[in-house]
C-alpha cells in the first residue's frame, strides 16, 4: 500500500497544477486546493507510514510500544489541514464575490488591474 | 430552498443532544481522540443544522452572541491559558494541573490549562465556521432562508 | 523575564486583535485600540532590540517542551531589528488609517486583521522553526488576503484574487518543501536542522528542498520572475493598507531566505550563488522598467518595491560580512522610505483625488510642505547622500566590487540612475507641473483629519534622515548582525541548549 501514497500524492499535485492552468477562476480554486491537500499528503508521509501503531501510551505503561508512528507530522499536518480548511472558505467566499464584481468566471475579464 | 418538515423537525430535537455530544468530545479529548477544534466543529454544525431547518436568522438567534465575539472571546481563553504558566516562571503555554479528583458517572477529573486552551480553540472554532457561514448565506446562495419567520 | 520580554511583541497585537475582535465595534473604540495597542509594540519590541543587542540571543521554548521538539520563539540581532522596525511602521500606518480608513471598513473588522498581520509579520521574524515559519505566514498572509479585499470594490477583489491564489501556490510550495526536509533529516527546527544537515548531507533531496523554499519565500519577496501579483494588487486597496504591505510583507520573505541561506543552507550556498545573482540582477532590471513605464503614483511605486528587493537579494547573493549588513541595512531603509512614499501617494491621492500623474499637478505650489516631505524618502530611495538610501546603496555596491562582481555592481549602479528618473517623474508631473485642465476637483474626498495622515509621514520623513545622519550607527549594529548570522554556533547553542541537561 505504501507506494499508493507518493503516487496520489504526484496525482494531486498534476491535478491541481492541471486545474490553475485552466481560464475559469472556480478551477483555480480547486486546482489551490489539490495541491495543499498534496502537499499534506506529503507532510503526512515523511514520518514514515506505519499501519496500526498509534504513538500512544498504554494504560498500564510509560512509554509506546516500540514500533508507533512518528507523531510530530501528524501534528503538523493537522494544523496544516486547519489552516487549508480557513483558507479554503475564505478563498471560496472571494472567488464568489469576484464573480459577482466582475460577472464573468473566465480569467481573462481579470485584467483590469494588470500591468 | 423549500421547507422540509424533517429536517426542520430533526435539528430541533438534535441540536441539544449535539451540543452536548460536542462538549464530551471537547472533554475527551485529552486523554482520547478529540478535542477542541473537533468538538467546535461538531457544535458549529448543530447550528447550522437548525440553519438549514428552520433558516439562518434562527440559527444566529440562537447562537446570541455575534460569531466574531466568539472568536475573540476563544482567542483571549487560549491566550490567558497560556499565561497561567508565565505566573510560575516557566515559559509561555507550560502546562499546569490541578490535583484530580473523582466525579460520578465522569470518572476522574483532570482539570489543567490545556483544557482551559482547549475550550479556546473550541469557541473560536465555533466563531469562525459560524461567520464562515452565515456570511455566504448573506451572499444568498441560501436565498429565501433569511425571510422565513425565525 | 526575558521569555515576556521576547513574547510581548508578539502577544501585544494578539491581545489587540482579540480585544478588537471581541469588544464594541464602535469607531472611537476601534481607532484607540489601534492605536494605543500598535504603540506598546513598538515600546516593547524597541527594548528587545536593546536587549538582544546587549546579552545576546534569547529564546523561549513555549510550553517548556525542549527544541527540537517544541516551539522555539528566537530573537537575535536581526529578529530583533526587523521587529523595532516594522513595530514601528505599524505605528505610523495606524496613526496614518486614522484619517483614510472609512467607518464601513471599521464595521468590517479593518482594525483586528491590521493588528494581526502583525502579530504575523512578528512572528515570522520570531520563530526559530520552519514549520512554524509557515504557520506565521499564513496567519500573516489570511490577514492581508483580507485586507486586499475588504472594500469589495471590483479592482479590490480582481487584485485580492490574483495575490491570493500565487500565494497559496508559494505556501503549498513550501509546506512540500518542509516535508521532504522532515522526512531527509528529521528535524524541521532551524538550529536542529542546521547541525543535521551539516552531519548527513543527502544531496539530491536537499537541493530540491532548498530550492523549492527559495522558490516559494522568492514568490513571497516577489523578485523576478515571480513578481507578477504585486503590481498587480499593490495599487487597489487604500493606501494605508498597500503601505503596510510594501513596508512589511516582501520584506519578510527576504528576511526568510537570508534566514535560511545563512542558518540552514549554508552548505548548499555555493550551487546557489549563481542563481541568486542572477535573480537579483534581473528584479532590480525589470521592477525599475516597470516603473518607468508607468504613470500611476502607486504603480510606480509597487514596481519599485520589486526592483529595490534586488537590491537585497544581491546583498544576500554576495554572501560577505559587508554584504550581509548592507542587504539588512538596505532591508531597514527601505521598510522606511518605501512605507513613506506609499503614505504620501495616500495624501496626494486625498488632496487631488487620484494620484494618476496626468492628472495631478500643482502640488509644490499648493502644498509645499508635502512636497519637502516627499522629496525625502523619494530621494533616499535613489540613493542621493547624505539620505539612507546612500550608504545601503554603497554599502551593496562596495561588498559587489570587493568580490569582483562587476557586473551586477554595475546593474545596480543603473538601477540606482533610473530610479532616479522614477522619482524625478513622479516630482516634476505631481509637484512641479501646473494643474492640468480636466484634473479631478481639489480635495473632494474634504480634508477632514488630513492631520492624521500628515503626523506619520513627517516622523517617518525625519527617520530616513537620521538613518542616513546616524547611518554609521545604523551599519554598525548591521555588521554586527550579519556577524551573528554568519556564525551560526551562538544560534545553535542557545536554541539547542536544553538539549544537553536530559
Amino acid at each position: 500500500m505504501g507506494f499508493l501514497v507518493p503516487i496520489l500524492i504526484g496525482v494531486l499535485f498534476a491535478a491541481g497544477v492541471y486545474c490553475l492552468m485552466r481560464r475559469s477562476i472556480m478551477k483555480l480554486v480547486i486546482g489551490v486546493m489539490l495541491i495543499s491537500q498534496g502537499a499534506n499528503l506529503l507532510v503526512f508521509a515523511s514520518g514514515g507510514l506505519l499501519a496500526g501503531s498509534p504513538p500512544l501510551v498504554p494504560a498500564d505503561g510509560q512509554e509506546p510500544v516500540a514500533p508507533f508512528g512518528d507523531p510530530l507530522p501528524q501534528a503538523m499536518v493537522l494544523t496544516a489541514i486547519v489552516i487549508s480548511f480557513g483558507l479554503t472558505a475564505f478563498v471560496l467566499t472571494l472567488v464568489h464575490e469576484a464573480h459577482e464584481a466582475v460577472g464573468d468566471d473566465d480569467t481573462d475579464a481579470f485584467r483590469s488591474t494588470d500591468t | 430552498m423549500k421547507d422540509s418538515f424533517i429536517l426542520s423537525r430533526a435539528g430541533r430535537l438534535l441540536f441539544p443532544l449535539l451540543l452536548l455530544l460536542s462538549l464530551l468530545v471537547l472533554y475527551r479529548g485529552h486523554n482520547l481522540p478529540g478535542g477542541g477544534f473537533i468538538g467546535g466543529l461538531l457544535a458549529a454544525a448543530s447550528f447550522l443544522l437548525v440553519g438549514l431547518g428552520d433558516g439562518m436568522a434562527e440559527a444566529r438567534r440562537r447562537v446570541r452572541i455575534p460569531p466574531a465575539v466568539l472568536m475573540g472571546v476563544g482567542l483571549g481563553v487560549a491566550v490567558i491559558s497560556g499565561l497561567f504558566g508565565m505566573l510560575g516562571g516557566a515559559p509561555f503555554l507550560t502546562g499546569l494541573w490541578l490535583p484530580s479528583f473523582s466525579l460520578p458517572l465522569l470518572g476522574t477529573i483532570h482539570l489543567g490549562t490545556p483544557l482551559l486552551f482547549d475550550v479556546g480553540v473550541y469557541l473560536t472554532v465555533i466563531g469562525f465556521v459560524l461567520h464562515t457561514v452565515f456570511s455566504l448565506a448573506d451572499f444568498g446562495w441560501a436565498e429565501q432562508d433569511e425571510e422565513e419567520p425565525g | 523575564m526575558s521569555g515576556l520580554l521576547l513574547l510581548l511583541p508578539l502577544l501585544l497585537p494578539l491581545a489587540g486583535t482579540i480585544v478588537l475582535l471581541a469588544g464594541s465595534l464602535s469607531v472611537g473604540f476601534q481607532r484607540v485600540g489601534a492605536v494605543v495597542c500598535s504603540g506598546l509594540t513598538l515600546v516593547a519590541s524597541l527594548v528587545l532590540l536593546v536587549a538582544v543587542d546587549r546579552a545576546g540571543i534569547l529564546v523561549v521554548q513555549l510550553g517548556s517542551w525542549e527544541a527540537p521538539f517544541g516551539i522555539s520563539l528566537v530573537a537575535d540581532r536581526l529578529s530583533a531589528v526587523m521587529v523595532a522596525f516594522s513595530a514601528l511602521l505599524g505605528a505610523a500606518v495606524a496613526v496614518f488609517s486614522l484619517g483614510e480608513i472609512s467607518r464601513r471598513r471599521i464595521q468590517r473588522f479593518f482594525y483586528p486583521l491590521y493588528l494581526l498581520l502583525l502579530f504575523g509579520v512578528n512572528g515570522a521574524f520570531l520563530t526559530g522553526d520552519l514549520f512554524n515559519l509557515y504557520v506565521w505566514f499564513e496567519v500573516m498572509l489570511i490577514a492581508s488576503f483580507v485586507l486586499t479585499a475588504l472594500g469589495g470594490a471590483r479592482a479590490e477583489l480582481e487584485g485580492g484574487l490574483k495575490y491570493v491564489i500565487l500565494n497559496l501556490f508559494s505556501s503549498a510550495l513550501f509546506l512540500s518543501a518542509a516535508g521532504i526536509l522532515y522526512g531527509v533529516l528529521g528535524t524541521l527546527n532551524l538550529a536542529d536542522l542546521a547541525v543535521r544537515l551539516e552531519a548527513s548531507p543527502d544531496p539530491g533531496w536537499l537541493q530540491a528542498a532548498s530550492l523549492l523554499i527559495l522558490v516559494a519565500f522568492g514568490l513571497k519577496a516577489a523578485v523576478f520572475p515571480l513578481f507578477f501579483w504585486l503590481p498587480a494588487s499593490y495599487h487597489t486597496p487604500p493606501s494605508t493598507v498597500s503601505a503596510i504591505f510594501a513596508g512589511l510583507l516582501t520584506k519578510v520573505g527576504v528576511y526568510a531566505l537570508i534566514r535560511v541561506y545563512t542558518l540552514v543552507f549554508e552548505p548548499l550556498f555555493p550551487q546557489a550563488q549563481g542563481l541568486l545573482l542572477a535573480i537579483a540582477v534581473l528584479t532590480m532590471i525589470t521592477g525599475v522598467l516597470g516603473a518607468a513605464a508607468h504613470f500611476e503614483m502607486r504603480r510606480i511605486l509597487s514596481f519599485h518595491i520589486v526592483s529595490q528587493i534586488g537590491y537585497m537579494v544581491l546583498g544576500l547573493a554576495f554572501f560577505t560580512p559587508l554584504a550581509l549588513a548592507a542587504a539588512i541595512f538596505y532591508i531597514i531603509h527601505n521598510m522606511v522610505a518605501k512605507t513613506n512614499l506609499l503614505l504620501i501617494s495616500g495624501i496626494v491621492i486625498r488632496l487631488q483625488g487620484t494620484a494618476d500623474l496626468a492628472r495631478v499637478g500643482g502640488l509644490y505650489r499648493s502644498a509645499p510642505w508635502l512636497a519637502v516631505l516627499f522629496f525625502l524618502p523619494a530621494f533616499s530611495l535613489a540613493g542621493i547622500p547624505p539620505l539612507s538610501g546612500f550608504w545601503a546603496k554603497l554599502g551593496v555596491v562596495r561588498a559587489g566590487l570587493e568580490g569582483g562582481w562587476w557586473f551586477a555592481v554595475a546593474a545596480a549602479l543603473v538601477v540606482g540612475i533610473l530610479t532616479l528618473y522614477s522619482m524625478t517623474k513622479i516630482w516634476a508631473e505631481a509637484f512641479w507641473k501646473p494643474r492640468p485642465e480636466g484634473a479631478l476637483p481639489l480635495m473632494a474626498g474634504g480634508v477632514g483629519r488630513l492631520g492624521w495622515m500628515v503626523v506619520p509621514v513627517a516622523t517617518l520623513s525625519v527617520c530616513t534622515v537620521a538613518l542616513g545622519v546616524f547611518g554609521e550607527f545604523l551599519f554598525a549594529f548591521s555588521e554586527r548582525a550579519a556577524d551573528q548570522l554568519l556564525s551560526p554556533q551562538e544560534y545553535i547553542s542557545t536554541v539547542l541548549a536544553g538539549r544537553g541537561k536530559e
